[in-house]
């Protein structure tokens, strides 16, 4: 049944009636089963209008009571953004999928630690969204890329994903779900928490995971693969050439006191027997290669 | 965002973060004059730039005699400061602090910056201050104690206790080092700051602390609500074809090799230069056009990468989502022509509208090399710039 999102999910979008948000929300209704899908719009400005006759609520709790909903998507501006994530949290819905660029890092710094003790998971923020092809997509990608299968794609960019799933598709795998964390310093579920969560999916048979510099989520969660993961496992690490010191287009793509490499990450990956490609035009062969 | 020190000091003395008297000059007799307005017997020279290691440089100079503060003011302004933190050109000087001496017992190391797995705000300290802290990192790590701050309570008595015991503070109460802290940390979160090192701290032989050098960066998606930080900002310390991409919403890193690079996404971005280097040639650049690209955009771009003497050859890739490869393709078209490209150009279009792309680049009747897959595009281009 793939992991978090299926065609019986029910979507809320906050910032519905923003540009962004419209020609999203727009796109996703005409994907798969978006039109049953996706129910209600956020805006506290316009409760009781539509868009595309979906209803606008005032808040998140009245458009879940009213609903049904339990997932929500924000396209909200980055000044308001986290706010948006906290008003989420509190309507105790099981997801917010924030695809919003650019949030102070303190605004997230006291969203994430709020969320402690709520049941609510974070996809994002500064990321293409989740997509369960052929039956639901939430967020930015471009559905028509995508295949229903059994690969589990889980990676830290937008443009990188959708090449990875190109490729996948060249050698004939579809995929389970694919989910962009984000590439932000500060975020919701990380490489790791999506790894348990594909090596529990009787629906997967296999992982692409893709990672790049900054952080050292990757090694983390190669940490646990080595020890806990039934599956396959194969990866890219973008930026071996990225220079130390500079951001690379994503807040979170940094390589800061000589932490975060490239380098650093594909080496300890390595060591915990996940097979690595140094070329990201081979990570759909590499993928095939491994697959029982 | 980063700031100079005297920068970081002003916004220390306003805080409560002690510091010595200090004025910046940008001129020899200002360098001067300021020396004798401050008083006293010594002077420390300082280079201010955006980057650290000055004093090894030889950007830092002591000062015994208002002739040596003319002297070291005339070496050191204008000079091209090279550290571990500059390119191998260095850095040019432009601006001077002209502070007080002081006499130092010992000195310390403190620093507060976000970390990223705990995702809260991280107060290192050591007591091996004015070394370079990457390098106790790696070899001393015992000597480095870290406290990871909770957002809600802020920097608590507890915690800089925890942090005073591990590096030993001498025998002065704790008072003084404690509102430092506090207030140090209070500027932090006030001002939205992503980086804070005092490097070194010191602690003086009247037994009272000091901030005797200060380094502050500021986190950049929070500068629209600081306008207090934004006039802070000193373009001549930054590349200004970094700032002029910023401008069109483009993320460009220059690098040193001779393939420019103009890609959509940083993850496929950094993808395109990792395999251009794979296949032995070099890239030039960073360049996300992100995922709005108009014409006047990839216009701008092209202008960017060209601005680059060392350039031979240019490889647009491009995975088209919600930007439409038919759109980046006439934005490629109108800019080659604009800037009367000469150099070799090859463009992989993939995604939403790739083959409507494909044709007006063939239609354009401009030499266009079109690769079909990423690998093909790198094998290409590497050819071609060599």
């Amino acid at each position: 049944m793939a992991i978090l999102i299926n065609k019986d999910t029910r979507v809320m979008t906050q910032g519905v009636t923003g540009k962004t948000g419209q020609f999203h929300t727009k796109s996703c209704i005409e994907y798969a089963n978006g039109k049953n899908c996706f129910v209600a719009g956020v805006n506290p400005k316009r409760p009781g209008e539509h868009f595309e006759n979906i209803p606008i609520f005032a808040t998140v709790k009245e458009a879940k009571q009213a609903t049904g909903a339990t997932v929500s998507v924000i396209y909200v501006p980055p000044p308001f953004a986290a706010s948006a994530i906290d008003e989420a949290v509190d309507a105790e819905l099981d997801l917010v999928i924030c695809i919003t660029e650019g949030i102070p890092v303190s605004d997230m710094i006291r969203t994430r630690y709020k969320m402690h003790g709520h049941k609510t998971l974070l996809i994002g923020p500064n990321c293409p969204g989740i997509i369960t092809p052929d039956e639901i997509k939430i967020g930015i990608m471009p559905g028509h890329i995508h295949k229903k299968g059994r690969i589990g794609v889980v990676s830290r960019s937008g443009t990188l994903t959708y090449e990875a799933v190109a490729q996948l598709m060249e050698q004939g795998l579809g995929q389970s779900t694919c989910i962009g964390i984000g590439g932000d310093p500060i975020n919701g579920l990380k490489h790791l928490d999506v790894m348990r969560m594909f090596n529990e999916d009787n629906d997967t048979d296999a992982v692409l995971m893709v990672g790049e510099i900054g952080g050292s989520d990757e090694e983390e969660c190669a940490a646990w693969i080595k020890s806990n993961m039934t599956k396959p496992v194969v990866g890219f690490i973008a930026g071996v050439t990225a220079p130390a010191g500079k951001r690379m287009g994503h807040a979170g793509a940094i390589i800061s006191g000589g932490k975060g490499t490239a380098q650093e990450k594909i080496a300890t990956m390595e060591e915990c027997e996940i097979k690595i490609t140094r070329n990201p035009a081979e990570m759909g062969k590499l993928l095939k290669s491994v697959l029982r | 965002m980063k700031i100079h020190e005297y920068q970081a000091k002003n916004l220390f003395r306003k805080n409560g973060i002690p510091v010595l008297g200090g004025i910046a000059c940008f001129s020899v007799k200002e360098a001067v004059e300021a020396s004798i307005k401050l008083g006293g017997e010594i002077w420390a020279v300082k280079a201010q730039i955006h980057a650290g290691g000055r004093g090894k440089g030889g950007g830092v100079k002591i000062a015994k005699s208002l002739n040596d503060v003319k002297d070291h003011a005339e070496e050191i302004l204008g000079m091209k400061l090279v550290t571990h933190q500059t390119d191998k050109n260095g850095q040019v000087v432009r601006r001077l602090f002209i502070e007080q001496g002081a006499s130092i017992q010992k000195e310390f190391y403190v620093g507060m910056l976000v970390d990223r797995s705990s995702q809260r705000v991280c107060l290192m300290a050591s007591s091996e201050g004015g070394m370079n802290i990457e390098d106790v990192a790696n070899k001393t790590p015992e000597k480095i104690n870290k406290v990871l701050i909770d957002p809600i309570e802020g920097l608590t008595n507890e915690d800089i206790k925890k942090v005073s015991q591990i590096i030993s503070f001498p025998q002065c109460d704790l008072s003084e080092i404690t509102t430092l802290l506090q207030n140090l940390y209070k500027l932090f979160n006030s001002t939205d700051a992503s980086l804070v090192e005092i490097n070194p701290l010191i602690l003086t032989t009247a037994n009272h602390f000091l901030a005797l050098d200060a380094k502050m960066s500021f986190d950049d998606n929070s500068l629209f609500r600081h306008s207090e930080i934004e006039v802070l900002r000193d373009l001549d310390e930054e590349d200004p074809l970094v700032t002029k991409a910023s401008k069109y919403d483009l993320s460009y890193v220059p690098l040193d090799g001779n393939i420019g690079c103009l890609v959509n996404g940083a993850g496929l971005a950094m993808a395109t230069m990792d395999i251009i280097k794979l296949y032995g040639g070099n890239p030039a650049n960073f360049l996300d056009v992100g995922g709005g690209a108009t014409t006047e955009k990839v216009t701008e771009a092209f202008k960017i990468m060209l601005s680059n003497a060392n350039l031979r050859a240019i490889l647009v890739n491009i995975f088209g989502g919600i930007m439409r490869c038919d759109v980046i393709a006439s934005g490629v078209v109108k800019a080659a022509r604009e800037v009367k490209l000469t150099l070799p150009l090859v463009v992989r279009l993939e995604g939403t509208n790739a083959d409507l792309g494909k044709r007006i680049l063939t239609e354009s009747g401009l030499e266009i090399i079109s690769a079909n897959s990423m690998d093909d595009a790198a094998r290409n281009v590497v050819t071609a710039a060599s």
